[in-house]
């Protein structure tokens, strides 16, 4: 379905772009049809970069994106169109996606003129309420509200049924539920496996672990834009190999157990442009070796791949 | 006691009339004490953190007293708290992670923010290398740029500076929210660790993630809608909540090991009032299971055993 191909993004910022920063590194991974893939990865990992390439918001530095075999960079006009009908996003900050000074089912209008200008009106009515019923809402209750009049999380659900009104293939869902309370957060998390149920295909976006397994099928670790280990979300998190991934899963707060205490070592950042594997200055486990190369991707076990040296 | 407050009130003026974020709160931090402070979003965790340190316009202070280490605070006057801030009292505000500003170095950032309250950077950066040795990040920082730095760090270099003067009492308002968990784990540690060591008395952590509050917490404050629900010791509060939404909330938590395919867990039904005209009594009444007629009169924050206090007319 949707195929990353050792995708790269690197920024310029400063003076006249001078300086480089490589925000995504030879990234490869794929969604497959009806799958919820996590995404999972501390602030500036990288994450929403690669949200955003898929999405066609920023260009892909190097690599290809593939969806159902089509290179996703080649779209134009009316190809373009058609991906967007398939493939959306859902970023963070539902209040931010709106303006306040209209109505908030006005998302839905853009929706129609962009899409659908030929469908009847009321056709297209019952379509926008068929569909806030499936993301549980209440169309009679939702609709014709101002944003401060909705919640948050049926601020976050409207966005997500305007995806749906498309009838999507695969949906970016970036964050969407950091913002959430924790009961609202489950009813979202719900809905997208209900959704996923029905065939859509998911790159779920967090850096909160608990989420991602409630979720998905498949995971994918990212630390400073690399990815350290990925496969099948069991495996990945009930036999971590990476000692990155090792100690996210012993730094998860439970309620039924204390965190045990940490050896601390001194970070002093850019680690983007080392040689080696960009872990190293963290790692409990590395050597000088880890510092000349970076580690390959490696296939451990069946759908369980870890980038490092000593695994 | 380090910080006493007492029915606390705070609206914000909107074109519509008052949002009502902070009601009557009262409660007390220990010296000593790591309070957590939770609930769902938008009920008023930063209102309070912001309105005892940073109050200003739309916010809008109705009634109530803030007592830092015996001295009321004139926290209605933006100025006069010039003298409290940052020396007595500091906080990091939801965000500050991402409002550094990208084109300063760090060092000479935090030579500003120094100077600007009349001390020398000079005397200063000794101990300020010593903090930023103890919280694990090397001296180069300083010489680099916000960008450079990965959120964890950010968030260290954004602690040491706002305890450099050993305030009496932190407000760290969602500091880990935008973190992985071995670095939330680092950051929370860290705070305690700085309590231990007197840089600062008592710290409030406000975050919406109860189990982080779990692992570091002495006590958990829970608000709902502007009112505060419950305050009391973090095992009691965890293990035998008595207001009707901390059982909630608590119940509605994913944990590692559940998976919707197997336990599909539930969330609150309904959503909580509009503050611009909330309904009288407890806040929570249209979406409590236990809800009776008492509940349309505001139930009072009392202290049902020594330091546990529950806002709740099923409780008393
Ligand atoms: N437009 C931009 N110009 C320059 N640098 C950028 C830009 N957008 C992002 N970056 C940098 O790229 C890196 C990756 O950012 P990204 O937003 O993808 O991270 P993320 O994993 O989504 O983080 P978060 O959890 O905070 O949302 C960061 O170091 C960020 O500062
Ligand atoms: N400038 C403002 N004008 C009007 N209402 C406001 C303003 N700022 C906040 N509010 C309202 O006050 C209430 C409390 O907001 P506050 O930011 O304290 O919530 P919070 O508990 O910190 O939420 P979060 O977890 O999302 O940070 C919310 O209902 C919010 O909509
Ligand atoms: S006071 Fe009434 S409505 Fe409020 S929590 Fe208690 S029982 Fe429920
Ligand atoms: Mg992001
Ligand atoms: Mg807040």
């Amino acid at each position: 379905m949707m195929r990353l191909d050792r995708v790269s993004k690197i920024y310029r910022v400063g003076a006249f772009g001078a300086r480089k920063l490589p925000a995504v590194c030879d990234v490869s991974f794929d969604v497959r049809g009806g799958e919820v893939v996590s995404l999972i990865g501390e602030s500036g990992s990288g994450k929403s970069t690669i949200g955003k390439m898929i999405l066609r918001l920023i260009s892909i530095t190097s690599g290809k994106i593939w969806f159902n075999d089509m290179d996703i960079s080649t779209l134009k006009g009316n190809a373009l169109k058609e991906y967007y009908r398939r493939v959306q996003g859902v970023f963070q900050d539902p209040f931010g996606s709106y303006n306040p000074i209209f109505k908030a089912d006005r998302i839905f209008q853009i929706v129609r003129r962009e899409f659908y200008p030929h469908i009847p009106q009321a056709d297209w009515d019952e379509k926008v309420e068929r569909t806030l019923t499936s993301v549980g809402l209440n169309p009679q209750q939702v609709l014709n509200k101002f944003p401060h009049q909705l919640s948050g999380g049926q601020l976050q659900r409207f966005l997500i049924a305007r995806a749906l009104l498309l009838d999507i293939e695969f949906l970016v869902a970036d964050e969407i539920i950091s913002m959430l309370d924790a009961s609202t957060r489950i009813d979202v998390l719900n809905l997208l496996a209900d959704l996923k149920a029905r065939g859509l295909s998911i790159l779920f976006i967090t850096h909160d672990l608990s989420l991602g397994y409630y979720i998905s099928e498949r995971a994918v670790i990212l630390y400073c834009g690399r990815i350290m280990e990925m496969g099948r979300t069991e495996s990945v998190f009930s036999n971590p190999i990476h000692p990155y991934t090792q100690l996210l899963m012993d730094s998860v707060p439970r309620l039924d157990q204390k965190w045990a205490k940490t050896v601390r070592s001194v970070e002093d950042g850019d680690k983007a442009h080392l040689a080696g594997c960009v872990y190293y200055p963290r790692c409990s486990k590395g050597t000088p070796e880890c510092t000349k190369a970076i580690p390959p991707l490696v296939e451990v076990a069946p759908d369980h791949w870890v980038a490092c040296h000593r695994w | 006691m380090t910080l006493q407050v007492e029915n606390l009130t705070l609206y914000y003026q909107t074109l519509r009339g008052d949002a009502r974020a902070l009601e009557d709160a009262t409660f007390k931090m220990a010296d000593g004490e790591i309070m957590g402070v939770a609930g769902e979003s938008g009920c008023g965790k930063t209102t309070l953190g912001h309105g005892i340190v940073l109050l200003k316009p739309p916010m809008k202070f109705v009634r109530g007293r803030v007592v830092l280490d015996g001295e009321e605070l004139p926290i209605w006057d933006m100025e006069r708290m010039r003298e409290y801030r940052f020396r007595k009292i500091s906080i990091i505000p939801q965000y500050a992670m991402n409002a550094l500003n990208p084109i300063r170095k760090i060092g000479t950032m935090i030579g500003e923010v120094v100077r600007s309250r009349g001390i020398d950077y000079g005397a200063i950066l000794p101990e300020l290398k010593r903090r930023l040795d103890l919280v694990g990040l090397s001296h180069d920082v300083l010489k680099m740029y916000p960008i450079e730095l990965s959120g964890g760090m950010k968030q260290r270099v954004v602690l040491v500076l706002s305890t450099l003067l050993n305030p009496s009492v932190l407000i760290a308002d969602e500091i880990t929210s935008a973190l992985d968990v071995s670095t939330q784990k680092a950051v929370m540690e860290m705070l305690v660790e700085f309590r231990d060591r007197g840089f600062v008395k008592s710290i409030m952590v406000i975050t919406h993630d109860i189990s982080i509050l779990y692992q570091v917490a002495d006590s958990i404050m829970v608000m709902y809608a502007g009112q505060l629900s419950e305050k009391g010791p973090t095992e009691v509060i965890i293990h035998r909540p008595r207001h009707p939404y901390t059982k909630m909330l608590i119940g509605s938590l994913p944990k590692v090991g559940v998976r919707y395919a197997e336990t599909r867990l539930s969330g609150i039904p309904g959503s909580p009032p509009v503050l611009l005209d909330p309904p009288p009594g407890c806040r929570f009444q249209d979406r409590c299971p236990v809800a009776f007629e008492k509940c349309r009169d505001v139930p009072p924050f009392l202290e049902i055993e020594p330091g546990h206090f529950v806002a709740c007319w099923r409780e008393y």
